[in-house]
């Protein structure tokens, strides 16, 4: 069985409010000085669900590679699926790809698929933590023909099928599908593993497979974005805090407490 | 027909609240375009007299046993459907709301039909000539807000945040009501539901509290959490996490608020070690009154609080909740 996963370089989410700039004239982010990106968290849980399935098979007969489309890529940062254990990395770098629009990207992520072999599993992050669209994978399915199922916690796969878990809003929902599918994961599937050191030495001395656009039949000049990005701001907060201070923490709480029954609130 | 047309929702029998919802957006960003609404499902002949006064130009009836609840799952009949449709009413614009059905079926229709595809927008205008629609979603977890012009001419899926709109009043009208023949288009779906099950939830539904009480990574484990229960309990609400606390296992996912969680909009929101990351705030920004426990005075939250404790959780807390326990007392 041959599992693809689409990864993709975000800046970090976890880079605090404070530091998160927006340069209004350029419409873009800033990243704060010295910040590393990272693989989406999404895509890193939908790596964990390739992996998951490779050792329920007992760790053989099942390939796990990771696709992503983009352009400056850091290597250190999206190697980070092979030292988690996947097999091999494929990026197709290309500058037309830095402001592609969901639509460019999926093709161009199908078209990659599609190059390097049949596939019976092609897993994808729920949504990436910047432009938090949630359209790619499903785009990646309609250009391969293949259903998808979105918000997976749970995949097994047996007998040519995939068994599927989705997380709802108040509700778990169980779907069967036969290979092979597109399915998104959600952070409910788990954690994904931490790196170990062999795998990190691992990662190391393997290289990604560069693959061009023109090797996909794809050109440059078709990947523009159909929506023209006009405005991008931060939304201003407003609010100002009012902080209970009391002569010690304990005061504190109880002060709270009265302040809150006050306003009516409790 | 050119002009706006709906995917509809059905809840019970009636319109969802979503569907009111995007009458409401498809009238004030295209005013004075033609706006029908289509809604699909096993079999709608009996649905109700209420199609026949919705506020709208036409009422299009997609039907197919593959369409039943939707076509939840896959949802491949309903893109199959919804798409057929498009080809052949060509309508300027299409409407979904950001529900399980408008998140997959909008942007699987878009796809196919080389559509620009707007994912969860909380606002669409119509241009200056009334002609390109402008979106707005908000990005980066909600750290950002983005504005797009959607150019072009062809067809485009605007994807609505529900609760963006309020809902359009659903009468008033008189549609046309017209049956649309899909069964040459629907297959069989691939992917088939087998079960849905609802989660099991103690005490009050954490979407529906008025109160709720979040922990987040600051708790440092799941035993705290009992402590959050215990004050939830005390004050008829239901308890809330951070994904962080959630992913660590301290706490069930359902409990989850934020971008990928749940939204909640309660009346007093606690938030007690939770720095507030956007796509945490993302979930619970709608409440009435946000209060924060926090070591951290630089903790982001506290840019949305009301009011804030700077302390330890551990002596905070249970000092609060021996209050709100007097309090209790002497008002009864």
């Amino acid at each position: 069985m041959r599992i693809a996963i689409c990864a993709r370089q975000v800046l970090d989410p976890e880079v605090p409010p404070s530091q998160f700039k927006v340069d209004e004239a350029a419409r873009r982010v800033v990243p704060p000085p010295g910040a590393a990106p990272v693989v989406n968290g999404f895509d890193l849980n939908a790596v964990e669900a390739g992996l998951r399935i490779r050792d329920a098979a007992g760790g053989q007969g099942v390939e796990v590679n990771v696709f992503s489309a983009g352009s400056g890529f850091v290597m250190d940062v999206m190697k980070k699926p092979l030292s988690m254990g996947a097999d091999r990395l494929v990026l197709v770098d290309d500058p037309a790809l830095a402001s592609a629009d969901a639509t460019a990207t999926a093709r161009v992520l199908a078209g990659a698929v599609k190059l390097d072999g049949t596939y019976d599993l092609i897993l994808c992050g729920r949504q990436a933590s910047d432009w938090d669209q949630a359209l790619v994978p499903i785009g990646v399915a309609e250009f391969l023909g293949l259903p998808c199922v979105t918000l997976a916690r749970l995949i097994t796969v047996k007998d040519g099928k995939a068994r599927i878990e989705r997380t709802l809003p108040g509700l778990v929902q169980t779907v069967e599908v036969p290979l092979p599918v597109v399915i998104t994961v959600s952070n409910e599937l788990g954690e994904p593993r931490y790196p170990t050191l062999r795998g990190i030495m691992a990662a190391g001395r393997k290289q990604p497979v560069m693959v061009k656009l023109a090797d996909l039949g794809i050109d440059a000049a078709d990947l523009v974005p159909k929506m023209t990005l006009t405005r991008l701001s931060v939304p201003e907060k407003r609010r100002t805090v009012e902080i209970i201070q009391g002569q010690d923490d304990a005061d504190s709480g109880r002060l709270l407490a009265r302040r809150l029954r006050e306003e009516k609130l409790i | 027909m050119p002009g706006v047309l709906i995917a509809g929702e059905l809840a019970g029998g009636r319109p969802a609240g979503v569907t009111a919802q995007l009458i409401t957006a498809a009238g004030r960003a295209f005013p004075g375009h033609a706006v029908s609404v289509a809604f699909c499902g096993d079999s709608l002949v009996d649905v109700g007299p209420f199609l026949k006064t919705l506020p709208l130009s036409r009422v299009w009836l997609l039907q197919h046993p593959a369409l039943a609840d939707g076509g939840s799952g896959g949802y491949e009949a309903p893109a199959e459907a919804f798409a057929a449709l498009a080809e052949h009413a060509t309508p300027d614009v299409m409407l979904f709301a950001r529900t399980d059905f408008g998140a997959n079926v909008g942007p699987r229709l878009g796809f196919r039909l080389g559509a620009s595809i707007a994912q969860d927008c909380t606002s669409v205008t119509a241009g200056v000539q009334g002609g390109t629609p402008t979106v707005t979603r908000p990005v980066y977890g909600g750290s950002a807000l983005a504005e797009f012009e959607m150019g072009g001419t062809g067809l485009k899926v605007i994807i609505i945040r529900p609760g963006a709109y309020s809902p359009a009043a659903l009468e008033g009208g008189s549609p046309e009501v017209v049956s649309f023949d899909v069964t040459a288009v629907v297959r069989e779906s691939r992917v088939k539901l087998i079960s849905t099950v609802k989660e099991a939830q103690a005490g009050v539904r954490l979407e529906d509290a008025k109160i709720v009480i979040s922990g987040g990574r600051g708790l440092g484990g799941p035993e705290p959490f009992k402590q959050l229960a215990e004050l939830a309990g005390l004050l008829g609400g239901a308890v809330g996490a951070s994904r962080a606390a959630c992913d660590a296992g301290w706490i069930d996912h359902s409990h989850q608020v934020g971008l990928t969680g749940k939204t909640v909009s309660p009346r007093l929101y606690v938030a007690v070690g939770i720095s507030g990351a956007s796509q945490h705030m993302a979930g619970c920004s709608g409440s009435g009154t946000i209060v924060v426990v926090n070591r951290d005075r630089e903790a982001n939250i506290f840019k949305e609080a009301r009011f804030g404790v700077v302390g330890d959780w551990q002596k905070v807390l249970p000092a609060f909740a021996a209050t709100v326990r007097d309090l209790g007392k002497a008002a009864g």
